[in-house]
C-alpha cells in the first residue's frame, strides 16, 4: 500500500473528507464566490483579447485624448496618441496576467524546496537556509527586480525570472514552518519506519498535507506578482513592444491633467485583478481552515 | 544576554550582510552579459577606450575573479562606489544627496501609517462589526489590490485640477523665497501627498492587524481583572490593553521597512520626489550601473539600520525580552 493510500484510508476512518468540507465551506462564502466570479469574467476578457480580438493596440484609430463615450467605435476613449483604450485593455492583459502567473510559479517552485529542504532537514542546512532567506529579504525587492532587469535586457521572461527571484523568501518561510511542523507528525514517523527515503517522505507526504497554507500564499503571490509587473512596466523596464496595463499608465502620465481616462481604466483592471484574486485567497484560506468557518 | 553583548551581536551580523550585498553586486557585475568594464562604466555612459583601459586597472579585471572581489571590496571599504560616467561624478555623492528626501518620505510615511492605523484599529476593536471596522475592511482592499503609482496619480488628478490645496510635484516651491523655518514648511507642505500616498498601503495592514490584536488584549484575563479593579475604561484601553497590542505593529513594521522602499521608488518616480527612488529610475534609463548597484548598497543598508532599531524598540517595549535571556 503506498504512503496516499495509507492517509486517505486514515481520512475515511475519521470520516472527514478535508477537500470536500472546503469545496462546501468556499461555496457559501459570498465574498470568494464573488471574487471567482469576478476573476472568470477578468480571465475570459483577457483570453478573448489575447487570442480572438485581432485590433491592433499600437493602431492610431481616432483623434488623440477622445473622451470616453464619444463614438461606440472607441468606447473608453483614446490615449495621447489616438490609440484605443480599449484594444490596449484587451491586449495588454494577457502579459500582466501571464507574468504575474509564471512570476508566482518560479517563486513557489524556489520558496518549496529551499524551504521545505530547511524545514526537513534542520540543523545546519535550515541555519544556512534561513540566513539566506534572511539576506534576500534585506534587499528592497522592486528595486531588485529592476536592478535584474537592467542588467539582464528588459523582456517578458527577464520580469518573469525577477519577480519570481525577489518574491521567494516568504513562501519559503512559510514552507519551512509546516514542514517542521508535519515532520513530527505521526504518519511521518509510519512512514520512516516503513523505510521510504527522505525524498518521498518530503514531497510525497509532507508536502500534500502542507499545500493548503501554500495554496492561499500562492493565489496571494500572484496578486503581488501581477503588482510588480505593473510597477516595472510603468517604469518602463517591461518590453516596450508588449501592451501591459502598466506600461498604458506608464505612457500616459505625462498626460494625466489634460485626460484622466488614459491612466484610470488600466488601473481599475489592475485593481480588480488584484482585488478578484485577493478574494480567491481570503475564500480559501477560510475554506481550508475549519476554526474560521461559520464565523 | 545582556543588551550591550546582544547589540554587537546584532552589529556584527548587519555587517556581514552588507558585505552580502556588495558581494551580490559584484557576481551581478559579471553575470550581466557583455564585458565587466563596459557594465562598471555603465553602458551608455559613453566610456572611451582610456575610460575601460583605466577602470581594467583600477578594478583588476585582468586577475583572478577572487582577486578582483577582493579588490572591489576595498574600493567600497574606501567608500568608493565607483563613479557615474552619465552624471560625471562618484556615486557616493549622488547618493548622498538623495538619501535625506527618501528617509524623509518614508519615515512620514510610516510614522502616519503607524499612529493613525493604530489608532483606527483600537476604536474599531472596541466595536468589532462598527462601520469604522468596515472602513478598515474597505481601506485593507485598497491598499492591498490598488497600485501605489495608480493611486498616486489619481491623487494628482484630484488635488491639481478639482481641489488643488496641495502641491503635487517636486519637494520645494519652484520660486521659493523665505528663511530657514518657510523652507522647512515648504518641504513638509509637498511631503503631504506622496507620504499619504506611500502611507496607505501600510495603513490598511497596520489598522486590520491592530484591530485584531487589541480585540484579542481586550479578551485576556488580565484586561477583566483590571476592569473587575474598576480601573477606567480609558485606562484599560490606553494603559493596560494598548500597550500589548502594539508589539505586533513593531514587528510587522519592521519587516516592512523594505517593501516601503519599495513604494518609495515608485511614489517618487510619480510626484518628482528628488530621492534615491528618482535617482534609481534615471540610471535605469541611461544604463548607468554603478549608481544602480550603489542605490542597491544604500537601501540594504537602510533596512538593516531598520530592522536593527525594530529589533531595540522591541526590547525596549516588552520588558519580558530584556529580562528573560534573549
Amino acid at each position: 500500500m503506498s504512503m496516499a493510500d495509507a492517509t486517505a484510508n486514515s481520512h475515511a476512518v475519521e470520516g472527514a473528507r478535508p477537500l470536500r468540507d472546503a469545496l462546501i465551506a468556499y461555496r457559501r462564502n459570498k465574498p470568494a464566490l464573488l471574487g471567482m466570479l469576478l476573476l472568470s469574467a477578468i480571465i475570459a476578457f483577457v483570453i478573448y483579447g489575447t487570442f480572438f480580438f485581432k485590433g491592433d493596440p499600437y493602431e492610431i484609430v481616432w483623434a488623440p485624448q477622445t473622451p470616453p463615450g464619444t463614438d461606440a467605435a472607441v468606447p473608453l476613449g483614446t490615449d495621447y496618441l489616438g490609440r484605443d483604450i480599449m484594444r490596449g485593455l484587451l491586449k495588454g492583459g494577457g502579459p500582466t496576467l501571464a507574468v504575474g502567473a509564471a512570476a508566482a510559479i518560479i517563486t513557489l517552485v524556489i520558496g518549496i524546496s529551499l524551504g521545505g529542504i530547511a524545514g526537513f532537514f534542520g540543523g545546519w542546512i535550515d541555519d544556512l537556509l534561513m540566513r539566506v532567506t534572511e539576506f534576500f529579504q534585506v534587499l528592497p525587492a522592486l528595486l531588485f527586480a529592476m536592478v535584474v532587469i537592467t542588467l539582464f535586457s528588459p523582456s517578458t521572461l527577464t520580469t518573469a525570472i525577477a519577480i519570481g527571484v525577489v518574491l521567494w523568501p516568504q513562501t519559503a518561510r512559510l514552507t519551512r514552518a509546516e514542514f517542521l511542523k508535519i515532520r513530527e507528525l505521526e504518519y511521518v514517523t509510519a512512514a520512516r519506519s516503513i523505510g521510504a527515503r527522505n525524498g518521498r517522505i518530503m514531497w510525497k507526504v509532507i508536502l500534500p498535507n502542507a499545500l493548503p497554507p501554500l495554496v492561499v500564499s500562492a493565489t496571494l503571490t500572484v496578486g503581488v506578482a501581477i503588482l510588480f509587473q505593473a510597477g516595472l512596466s510603468f517604469l518602463g523596464l517591461d518590453d516596450p513592444n508588449t501592451m501591459s496595463w502598466g506600461l498604458m499608465i506608464g505612457t500616459n502620465r505625462q498626460y494625466i491633467l489634460d485626460a484622466w481616462w488614459p491612466v484610470t481604466f488600466p488601473g481599475i483592471a489592475i485593481f480588480l485583478t488584484v482585488f478578484a484574486v485577493s478574494l480567491v485567497g481570503d475564500g480559501l484560506n477560510d475554506a481550508f481552515n475549519p476554526k474560521l468557518r461559520g464565523r | 544576554m545582556g543588551s550591550t553583548a546582544y547589540i554587537a551581536r546584532r552589529l556584527l551580523y548587519g555587517v556581514i550582510l552588507l558585505v552580502g550585498v556588495l558581494v551580490l553586486n559584484f557576481f551581478l557585475i559579471h553575470a550581466a552579459p557583455g564585458d565587466p568594464a563596459q557594465t562598471i562604466a555603465g553602458a551608455m555612459g559613453g566610456a572611451t577606450a582610456k575610460m575601460l583601459a583605466e577602470i581594467r586597472t583600477s578594478y583588476g579585471l585582468d586577475k583572478p575573479l577572487l582577486t578582483q572581489l577582493a579588490i572591489y571590496l576595498e574600493h567600497v571599504a574606501h567608500g568608493d562606489l565607483g563613479t557615474s560616467y552619465y552624471f560625471n561624478q562618484r556615486v557616493i555623492g549622488l547618493i548622498a544627496a538623495r538619501v535625506g528626501p527618501t528617509v524623509l518620505l518614508v519615515l512620514a510615511a510610516q510614522v502616519f501609517a503607524i499612529t493613525v492605523g493604530v489608532a483606527m484599529g483600537v476604536f474599531a476593536a472596541r466595536k468589532p462589526s462598527g462601520p469604522l471596522s468596515a472602513f478598515i475592511a474597505v481601506l485593507s482592499t485598497i491598499g492591498y489590490a490598488a497600485p501605489v503609482f495608480w493611486t498616486g496619480i489619481m491623487l494628482i488628478i484630484l488635488f491639481a485640477s478639482i481641489w488643488p490645496i496641495f502641491p503635487v510635484d517636486g519637494m520645494t516651491s519652484a520660486r521659493f523665497a523665505g528663511g530657514y523655518f518657510a523652507y522647512i514648511g515648504d518641504v513638509l507642505y509637498h511631503l503631504v501627498l506622496p507620504a499619504f500616498t506611500l502611507a496607505i498601503i501600510f495603513l490598511a495592514q497596520y489598522s486590520r492587524l491592530s484591530r485584531a490584536s487589541m480585540i484579542d488584549v481586550l479578551g485576556a484575563d488580565y484586561v477583566r481583572t483590571a476592569r473587575a479593579k474598576g480601573v477606567s475604561e480609558t485606562k484599560v484601553v490606553f494603559k493596560h490593553a494598548l500597550r500589548n497590542a502594539v508589539l505586533p505593529i513593531i514587528t510587522v513594521a519592521g519587516i516592512q521597512f523594505g517593501n516601503l522602499i519599495s513604494g518609495a521608488l515608485l511614489v517618487e518616480s510619480v510626484f518628482n520626489w528628488p530621492g534615491m527612488g528618482r535617482l534609481a529610475f534615471d540610471s535605469v534609463l541611461r544604463r548607468d550601473y554603478p549608481t544602480l548597484l550603489g542605490i542597491l548598497f544604500f537601501a540594504a543598508l537602510m533596512v538593516i539600520i531598520a530592522n536593527l532599531l525594530t529589533d531595540l524598540s522591541y526590547r525596549f517595549a516588552d520588558p519580558r525580552i530584556r529580562t528573560g535571556g534573549r
